[in-house]
């Protein structure tokens, strides 16, 4: 396995009250597989995410990624955030070079693998912007190309497409699935939205409301250039619909 | 916008200038204690000619320097370590809230007792006076910087040293660059009390000595010239500022 989390559990303390987010969560991860997280939002999707990245300390349990542990956060695991976090003294280019030049890569391979990824997220003529002068979208694909380009094996995305609108939401859903076809990442990919993971994952992982533990996962039977408004596909979208619901009702209890 | 400003220096000029002669040709007062444009610029003129203004601005300049060169090095080394090391930040902390509120001319005796009459009591003065702001400043700006970058940098495979250098201190730089010059100010403006005590040299001394030989034309000159200095840098810093910090607007340009 590549990514295996094994009876994690992590408590949160906020004013001497303690706070279970995630309780015994078991799941693995197969390389080169894209798994979606889904669940309401306070599950702790996202907590068990940032485990994963070595962000967070499990309160108990562990993760392993190519059976070793995860003890803090490194390069064999890229990290894509919901509102981006590039580096706004950096220009674009500089942004994807980040990691290559922490690895001490040399000058002209480095000025060959930023074009190549900013290339492959469309963004070859904004190399030298700062990201400022960028739009939301154009961040999102900034930081899919930083992430891509320091090669890590597993790429961890946690709501990354959350705070954008929906047309461009759609646009990079479709470069992501694309991007996957040929870069074949290990993908771990939080969101709340149904229809996106539908979209884009080879298995579906529902969470339980608060404290978080794994409700059902779903295998997609599904091609691998997906239709929105085929059949097959709505009839996912209408399962995991229900499924999620029952969650969200309890919050609402 | 540069044209209202210069039109407003004016204005001063000439209200200075129309009250002054006004006063030579009414005698409200005794013409010696209101120094007119003309002769503080006379004052300008022959002090330059025998060499000792420019002698006087470069010994100031050169304190200042020293004095604020040391105070920025020490400010950004502490200021980075105390945001960074919650241990030597709690120890700093009520050191500094103690000492900060002193106002630094009350020790000025104690660092001529110290470092004597020479350079030495006004670089460690200059250094002194500014070294807490810039400390405080600096520290703040560390601690203001965006956790999520250091979590990007992390998982791009930065180490401590890694993140420090290439996310710390440039997401601080803005902050860092403002504390730098407010000291920077600060120090032009305790020069001139740490040369009124014992001191042969500097602006601080030649307007002492207009007190003493009782030519107020080159107290106002001495006071001009520390108006103009400091404007001069401040407008410098301003720019390089504005070059440095190009990615924060760069939105509007392009």
């Amino acid at each position: 396995m590549k990514i295996d989390v094994r009876g994690l559990s992590r408590t949160f303390v906020a004013a001497g009250r303690e706070t279970p987010a995630l309780l015994d969560v078991d799941l693995e991860v197969a390389e080169h597989e894209f798994v979606c997280l889904l669940g309401p939002s306070g599950c702790g999707k996202s907590t068990l995410l940032n485990i994963v990245a070595g962000f967070l300390r499990p309160s108990a349990g562990e993760v392993l990624v190519d059976g070793r542990p995860v003890t803090g956060p490194g390069a064999d695991r890229g990290v894509v955030f919901q509102e981006y976090v590039l580096f706004p003294w950096l220009t674009v280019a500089g942004n994807v070079e980040f990691g290559l030049q922490l690895k001490g890569t040399p000058a002209s391979e480095r000025r060959a693998i930023v074009a190549r990824y900013l290339e492959l997220v469309g963004l070859a003529a904004h190399a030298e912007k700062f990201p400022v002068q960028l739009s939301g979208g154009m961040k999102q694909r900034v930081a899919i190309a930083r992430a891509l380009a320091n090669s890590p094996e597993i790429i961890l995305m946690d709501e990354p497409f959350g705070a954008l609108d929906a047309q461009t939401r759609e646009v990079l859903q479709d470069e992501l699935g694309r991007i996957q076809r040929v870069e074949h990442k290990t993908v771990l990919f939080v969101t709340h939205s149904i229809r996106e993971a539908v979209y884009l994952a080879d298995r579906i992982v529902v969470m339980t409301s608060a404290p978080g533990r794994i409700k059902q996962v779903f295998t997609l039977k599904l091609p691998e250039i997906r239709d929105r408004f085929a059949p097959e596909f709505t009839h996912y979208e209408s399962e995991i619909t229900r499924v999620v619901k029952e969650e969200v009702a309890k919050v609402h209890e | 916008m540069s044209r209202t400003r210069a039109l407003a220096l004016l204005g001063v000029l000439v209200v200075w200038a129309a009250v002054s002669y006004g006063n030579r040709a009414l005698g409200v007062m005794a013409p010696a204690l209101l120094p007119t444009p003309g002769e503080v610029f006379r004052v300008f003129a022959e002090t330059m000619r025998d060499g000792s203004l420019p002698r006087h601005v470069v010994t100031s300049l050169a304190r200042v320097a020293v004095g604020f060169g040391l105070a920025a090095v020490a400010a950004l080394g502490l200021g980075l370590l105390a945001a960074l090391c919650v241990p030597v930040r709690l120890m700093l902390e009520p050191i500094i809230e103690f000492v900060r509120p002193i106002p630094p001319l009350a020790f000025l005796p104690m660092f001529l007792v110290w470092f004597g009459l020479g350079e030495g009591s006004k670089v460690a003065f200059i250094g002194y006076t500014t070294f807490f702001p810039m400390f405080v400043a600096i520290a703040a700006a560390v601690m203001r910087v965006d956790m999520t970058l250091l979590r990007a940098a992390a998982s791009l495979g930065a180490g401590r040293l890694d993140l420090i250098r290439r996310v710390i201190v440039p997401a601080a730089l803005p902050g860092i660059i403002v504390a730098l010059r407010l000291g920077f100010a600060l120090a032009l403006f305790v020069i001139v009390g740490a040369e009124f005590m014992g001191a042969d040299a500097g602006l601080g001394n030649l307007i002492m000595e207009g007190r003493t030989f009782f030519i107020p034309a080159q107290i106002v000159m001495g006071a001009l010239l520390l108006g103009l200095l400091g404007s001069l840098v401040n407008m410098l810093l301003l720019a390089a500022e504005r070059r440095l910090f190009r990615w924060r607007e760069a939105g509007a340009s392009s």
